[in-house]
């Protein structure tokens, strides 16, 4: 198979430009003859969603929450990066373009990250235009901080809920656009399977939770906007619904996944206090930018924080990268707590977390400063844990967080079905293998409200005037059918294993083999025990109810068959790269200082799964070329 | 620890629901509440009964989707939390746990702990929006807002639009939500130029839903997880006069 990502002539900086001007367009008036699914509204879905009827297409939209205002963009905390400059810190597009592209360890297209960097001005106009309340300075400019992975200030936020901020402004114009009748909203649906005629995506069979009917839905184009897959891991940051049963779906029906392995594990979260937790909750990145982060340099210390002096406190990161101390990128930073936690230097009850403290920064600023730049964060820690972090240090410990990889998508974000789009983080484009904070909302946007709304035009420009397919075609009634066999199957079952007993042990296999570490021989155990689960599932799962009424043990059912698949996948994805890049850290292949050894020989390469039937993957390759940038071997010190 | 649950259960809306008594045993005090819900479905799966439905997503406070009345008060005894930030420390070994779902003519239940909220998308799409067209922009610094004022526009734009001002409230009033967005969008200058129509068209929509209206009792101040004041609502009843005399 050739994977070509159509990325247009011509210079980096025009690259864009080049596509905006030549790419076929569809006349206002030919906009309303084509009906377009959106699946997933989130911040790429319902910008999308959004754009796409303002522009005139008919759309209809799908998430499974009970309001599109609740897809999982609203927990982002930190904030949204955008090369403005407003700082006089030396930020250009050029920069900011280089950090993204050094932040993935040289893993994605330089096109598609130039790209990126340049429309995030645009973005941040156009929030604001929404009436997004950033932050702004007292004479009513906006105000910046720093994330990680960059030595400049271009990140824009709304206190610590930057994401809701973003999310609630895409859903206001989603909102408009229902009114107008342009879009037809349906919550409470969940997408089962992609119907593909004639090698082109023609809709998908959805499941309504509710009345649980199965029913599906024609369009000349569908596009998926479905969100990350890192739930896989049972803990993790995201919500609960998150799932990839649209993407998966779509990859068993021919579109190419990328770089599955590439999952990030984000460094400040929560630590895990028991067996039953069902989720970690994620501290944001911001607080790096004013918290110390660091261990005792004795094992078995059982003294307070407070009571640790300075000459017996290691704080880490600040030692191994000084050039960006806590403000490390977050594989690199999630890393090097692993080690101290394995090394039985850990804090807190379970030992499983490190400090982050502000002792230094309200000593240097005052309480009050701090309070303001990240007071919802402070309270949030309070609810969870009972303890008040301006007297002691937060517990933090790494969690799974996003996933770089998803579906394969093309400069125009088109998978490898034709008509079949991916944006957000479903697909696998702009972070390579690690995404620097406040590029995800970013990229999100971006995707929603710029570039899908543009390319979508230069595929359906070709479909003008064809015939309609309608739902009663062969192609969907089979689909319908076999979406409702699956579920009846599960139901039908009356095993002895409970869906979250099965999760969790998938998590902890996941966590332990291909998390921030992996080894050949670990990887492939690994699979054997994700197989044993995957058969324990066919035959042992238990799920109690109906499939004709509100059944959420049935929904989270379904989306675990899913994830076991996946898992394999991601195994298999990291045991082929034998090296160490981004968040993917291969044992195997470190200097002896611990840090990772990358093979630009052998493996600047996106990978590319082809599905083959149950269980059987073929591996495709597309190239990386670094034309403008010199691939160098990331140094943060 | 072990709690006694009393828990609403109904099978659809068109069902009557009663409360049905669980003893649930083997918990401990850093479960949140609905950890304790995810082990009591567990136990009722393996007894082969079918489990408590709830709303819940993002289980850190944000996305507005969980809520239930918790012995009584929307989100339980904590002040502005929602039901996921909620943990059983705050309860006593062997207390009694009553767990109702949200309950307003205009949140219907759909089953258990579970009500469609609906109405509130309704009063959004009437006019919770900037008529903000992709592409159309200005530089964002073109408009400067003092920092004070954007900090307000956010205390009210922080709403999660959880329901438990609705819940709370003698009336059912959605006084408090609709307010929270009308305050947020018409106090900024880009929102300012379509304040009027905005305000009459999401106010005439909250009518239209089956909500009650605002007696000013101040409960739902108490119970909102964004600490969004009643202040709100007088501001939104004086901004409706003004677009009704504007008309």
């Amino acid at each position: 198979m050739n994977l070509d990502a159509k990325i247009p002539e011509g210079d980096l900086k025009d690259k864009w430009k080049r596509y905006q001007s030549e790419c076929k367009l569809v006349n206002s008036a030919n906009k309303r003859k084509f009906d377009v699914i959106v699946v997933g509204s989130g911040l790429a879905g319902a910008s999308a969603a959004a754009t796409l009827a303002e522009a005139g297409y008919n759309v209809k939209c799908f998430c499974f929450q009970d309001s599109p205002r609740r897809a999982h963009s609203v927990a982002a905390q930190g904030g949204i990066n955008a090369a403005k400059n407003y700082k006089n810190d030396g930020d250009q597009v050029w920069r900011m373009f280089v950090d993204t592209l050094k932040g993935g360890d040289f893993r994605s297209r330089e096109a598609n990250v130039y790209r990126l960097a340049e429309l995030s001005a645009a973005v941040i106009d156009h929030f604001t235009q929404q009436g997004v309340p950033f932050a702004r300075e007292y004479a009513g400019v906006l105000s910046n901080r720093s994330f990680g992975g960059v030595q400049v200030q271009r990140t824009f936020y709304a206190r610590g809920q930057t994401g809701q901020q973003l999310l609630l402004a895409a859903y206001s114009q989603l909102s408009r656009q229902i009114e107008s009748g342009q879009v037809k909203m349906f919550s409470r649906h969940e997408m089962q399977d992609l119907v593909v005629i004639d090698g082109k995506a023609r809709g998908i069979v959805v499941r309504d939770l509710v009345t649980g009917e199965i029913d599906s839905h024609a369009a000349d184009a569908v596009v998926l906007a479905t969100g990350g897959y890192s739930k896989v891991f049972f803990l993790s940051t995201l919500a609960m619904g998150c799932n990839a049963t649209a993407i998966w779906k779509a990859h068993q029906k021919g579109a190419l996944f990328a770089a599955p392995s590439f999952t990030q594990i984000h460094p400040t979260a929560l630590p895990q206090i028991n067996e039953t937790q069902s989720k970690l909750t994620l501290m944001s990145e911001s607080l790096r930018n004013d918290g110390r982060i660091w261990v005792p340099i004795k094992k078995d210390e059982t003294r307070l924080a407070k009571d640790i002096p300075e000459a017996e406190r290691d704080y880490y990161l600040e030692r191994r990268y000084p050039a960006f101390g806590n403000l490390a990128p977050r594989d690199i930073s999630s890393r090097a707590a692993k080690e101290r936690l394995d090394q039985g230097l850990g804090v807190g009850p379970l030992k499983n977390a490190v400090y982050l403290d502000f002792k230094d920064a309200i000593a240097r600023l005052g309480q009050k400063v701090i309070s303001d730049r990240y007071g919802n964060l402070f309270e949030m820690y309070k609810k969870i844990t009972g303890i008040d972090a301006y007297l002691q240090p937060m517990l933090i410990s790494p969690a799974p967080h996003f996933s770089m990889g998803g579906l394969w998508v093309d400069y125009e974000l088109m998978t490898t079905i034709p008509g079949l789009y991916a944006i957000g983080e479903c697909n696998f484009a702009d972070h390579g293998a690690n995404r620097l904070g406040a590029n995800s909302l970013l990229q999100a946007s971006v995707d929603g409200y710029f570039i899908l709304p543009l390319t979508l035009g230069n595929y359906l420009s070709g479909e003008l005037n064809k015939a309609k397919i309608k739902t009663d075609h062969p192609a969907f009634l089979e689909a319908m059918a076999k979406a409702s066999q699956k579920i009846k199957a599960v139901l039908a079952n009356h095993g002895s294993i409970t869906v979250d007993a099965l999760h969790r042990r998938l998590g902890k296999i996941l966590w332990r083999e291909c998390a921030m570490s992996r080894n050949a021989e670990g990887l492939k155990e690994a699979i054997q025990e994700i197989r044993t689960l995957q058969k324990d599932f066919r035959e042992n799962i238990k799920v109690t109810g109906r499939d004709d009424e509100i059944n959420t043990e049935l929904d989270k059912a379904m989306r675990l068959e899913d994830f076991l698949e996946i898992a394999e996948l991601m195994c298999l994805d990291a045991l082929q790269r034998e090296e160490s890049c981004g968040a993917h850290f291969r044992e195997e292949y470190q200097t002896v200082e611990g840090e990772a050894i990358r093979n630009d020989e052998d493996f600047a390469y996106v990978s590319a799964w082809e599905f083959k039937g149950e269980g059987r993957f073929e591996l495709h390759r597309e190239a990386l070329k670094f034309e403008y940038v010199k691939a160098q071997t990331r140094n943060y010190k | 620890m072990q709690l006694h649950f009393k828990i609403w259960r109904q099978e659809n809306p068109a069902q009557k629901g009663q409360f049905k008594a669980y003893d649930v045993a083997g918990l401990h005090e850093d479960m949140s509440l609905l950890e304790a819900l995810d082990f009591l479905n567990e136990s009722l799966v393996m007894k082969g009964e079918s489990v408590v439905a709830f709303d819940h997503d993002c289980r850190e406070g944000i996305c507005g989707q969980c809520g239930m009345f918790v012995n009584g008060r929307a989100h339980g005894p904590l002040d502005h939390v929602t039901t996921c930030q909620l943990h059983l420390r705050s309860f006593q070994d062997g207390d009694v746990i009553t767990l109702e779902p949200f309950r307003a003519a205009a949140f219907p239940v759909l089953r258990d702990l579970m009500v469609d909220r609906s109405a509130f998308d309704r009063i959004i799409q009437k006019g919770g929006f900037i008529n903000a067209h992709t592409g159309s922009a200005p530089e964002a610094n073109a408009n400067l807002i003092g920092k004070k004022l954007a900090d307000k526009a956010m205390d009210f734009a922080s709403c999660i639009g959880c329901g438990a001002c609705v819940a709370t409230c003698k009336n059912a009033s959605a006084a408090l939500f609709t307010s929270a967005k009308i305050n947020h969008l018409n106090r900024l200058p880009q929102g300012k130029i379509e304040a009027h129509e905005r305000t009459l068209a999401m106010v005439n929509q909250m009518e239209e839903e089956a909500f009650g209206h605002c007696s000013f009792t101040g409960a739902c101040e108490v119970e909102c997880p964004q600490n969004i004041s009643i202040a709100s609502i007088s501001e939104m009843n004086w901004s409706f006069i003004k677009a009704s005399l504007m008309k």
